[in-house]
């Protein structure tokens, strides 16, 4: 890692577990992300991702370990650093434009209110929402609602965007349409991006790198994959890329066998939770007709992978 | 028949008023002569005995009557004979001042119970005991300690509509939710704007449902507590026409209760109205 913008070091979170003790949701997490690197998080329910966020957001304390974000460890929830949530809590008594001044006006307290204004309507024209500046957030249709989420996030130029699966909500036409503005801002605007996520087109659609939780409790960062597809893949024909299915297939066969029992199969080999192994999948080696029969039965492979243990993650045949 | 909801009702209501004032005024209606006697007797014994006349006034006595102190509501004939309007006016004073002074005390202990959970459990067993007392049960010591009977009223109206206030600020203010409040947070919003920005107007419609019903509870108490207290007010008004033996001022001043009862109502349930956002 050459430029460390986030740093994770270490974190771990426990909650005092009904029958006394204590359960440990995930422990003792290691990761880097460089500036301007949007990465997705991707696990199953219940490991601990939103936690991580929260933590990330700093409105939530890990019971163990911090997190160092520009040089300095988070203390409590920044400005700087914008957090859109999946139920995208705009203030219902306020309008649209009401709900991105008021994020505005919490940054910048001493602009004019024509100055706050007229900042806010830059954000509001970026996503696409012109005209309904005076509507309520109960007369929006749900995309509006996270369009405006994201506009309020956006209008305070942070350093970071913290996204709790900000689509999952939404019907699948809207989520793409909002999944090409976000990336179409965060490209322009470098924007630094974390984001929590269960669909994996939508991870690699966005993500520079995917990295993969292991279930909880006692979830760690299994994986991460480094997304192989062009900076510049559109939404049209990106899963037509030869990459796509390499690593669709890499993640899906994580998330559906290897992430029930990571544990065990990193016990046989080691873990270092410091070095995180780093996954970059190829493109699927041409297949003889005649072999692939064999080849299919012989072992639950994954043709194309570089990662040196594939053989031993194999789910037992 | 294809007349709205509203029209139909409007139909019911109507009819179901005319019923009444019709059974009212038959069943108030004199039956006549019951006995021959001697008309200095009968003077004496009165036309309830001699003509049969109900003691009860009828719809018509009533309506004249309201109609007469309509004419006339502020007229001031010393202390034992005062327009209805002044009396109102006297009630409704003393509720405003008791109410102003309970919402002053009850929102920002509201408020203060609402966001500390330390101070919830803390103040909780205070208010669980003073909850349930009836307000006219302070009266002598109000009495005793004010030693003024005017203020001992607005005292009494303040001690009824402070916990319906309390407890609603309370409950509205912990009820504001989380993803509001981390908005704040993560916009770093200090307290003191986070109160006026966030939790008030989330927790003003609550808020205004117990200012509603405290302004109900206070106009109910106002009555019981000028007819204790004597003076001046509607309550005092009831009862001095009731030690008057006039019934049918009586029943006026019932129904100039009830109307101004609900207009104070009205107006909590606009302002409610105003703070409600729809989600």
């Amino acid at each position: 890692m050459t430029e460390k913008f986030i740093s994770i070091e270490g974190i771990t979170k426990r909650f005092p577990a009904p029958g006394g003790g204590a359960t440990t949701v995930f422990e003792d997490l290691w990761l880097a992300m460089r500036r301007g690197e949007f990465t997705c998080i991707i696990g199953h329910s219940g490991c601990g991702k939103t936690t991580v966020l929260n933590v990330l957001a700093g409105l939530d304390v890990p019971s163990e370990g911090t997190v160092i974000v520009d040089g300095q460890a988070i203390e409590g929830p920044s400005i700087d650093r914008a957090v859109i949530f999946q139920s995208h809590a705009l203030l219902p008594w306020r309008s649209v434009m009401g709900n991105v001044v008021y994020a505005v006006a919490s940054k910048w307290p001493r602009w004019a209110r024509t100055d706050q204004e007229e900042q806010a309507q830059k954000f509001i024209d970026l996503v696409g929402l012109t005209g309904a500046e005076h509507k309520r957030p109960a007369e929006l249709s749900g995309g509006m609602k996270q369009r405006v989420g994201i506009a309020r996030a956006l209008s305070i130029e942070p350093k970071i965007m913290l996204m709790d699966e900000p689509f999952s909500a939404l019907d699948a036409l809207t989520r793409g349409t909002l999944q090409d503005e976000v990336r179409r801002i965060c490209m322009e605007t470098g924007q630094t991006a974390f984001m929590i996520t269960h669909d994996v087109d939508e991870a690699i659609y966005l993500a520079d790198r995917i990295v993969m939780m292991s279930n909880g409790p006692g979830a760690l960062f299994a994986e991460i994959v480094e997304n192989p597809l062009p900076k510049d893949r559109k939404r049209t024909d990106f899963h037509k890329h030869p990459l796509y299915y390499g690593v669709r297939n890499h993640i899906i066969d994580f998330l559906i066998t290897r992430s029930k029992n990571f544990a065990e199969e990193v016990a046989s080999r080691g873990f270092d939770r410091r070095q995180v192994p780093v996954v970059r999948p190829l493109a699927p080696e041409p297949v003889i007709a005649a072999d692939a029969g064999r080849e299919l039965t012989s072992s639950a492979s994954r043709p194309g992978l570089s990662r040196p243990t594939a053989a031993a993650a194999s789910p037992g045949s | 028949m294809n007349l709205s909801v509203g029209m139909r009702a409007a139909v019911v209501s109507v009819a179901i008023f005319v019923a009444f004032m019709l059974a009212w005024h038959v069943a108030t209606q004199g039956s006549g002569p019951v006995a021959q006697m001697d008309p200095e007797y009968a003077k004496l014994l009165g036309l309830t005995a001699t003509q049969g006349k109900s003691a009860m006034p009828g719809p018509l006595d009533v309506g004249m009557k309201l109609w007469e102190h309509l004419q006339q509501p502020f007229y001031d004939k010393g202390p034992n004979d005062k327009g209805v309007g002044i009396q109102l006016a006297y009630s409704i004073a003393r509720v405003g001042l008791g109410y102003l002074l309970a919402v002053a005390f009850a929102i920002p202990i509201g408020f203060l119970i609402g966001m500390s959970p330390l101070m919830s459990r803390a103040l909780d067993p205070f208010i669980q005991v003073l909850k349930p007392i009836s307000p006219l049960a302070w009266m002598p010591l109000a009495l005793y300690t004010i030693k003024d009977s005017h203020l001992s009223s607005i005292f009494v109206i303040f001690i009824c509509s402070v916990w319906p206030m309390m407890i609603n600020t309370a409950f509205g203010v912990a009820a504001v939710r989380k993803e509001w409040l981390n908005v704040a947070r993560t916009l770093e919003v200090g307290p003191l704007r986070r109160a006026f920005t966030i939790i008030l107007p989330a927790a003003a419609p609550t808020i205004l449902t117990g200012m509603r019903i405290s302004i109900g509870i206070a106009w109910l108490v106002i009555v019981a507590a000028e007819m204790l207290v004597g003076g001046t007010g509607i309550g005092y008004f009831v009862w001095n026409e009731w030690n008057n033996l006039s019934i049918t001022n009586v029943i006026t001043a019932i129904l100039l209760i009830g109307l101004v009862g609900m207009l104070l109502d009205q107006v909590l349930a606009r302002l409610t109205r105003l703070v409600t956002f729809p989600e």
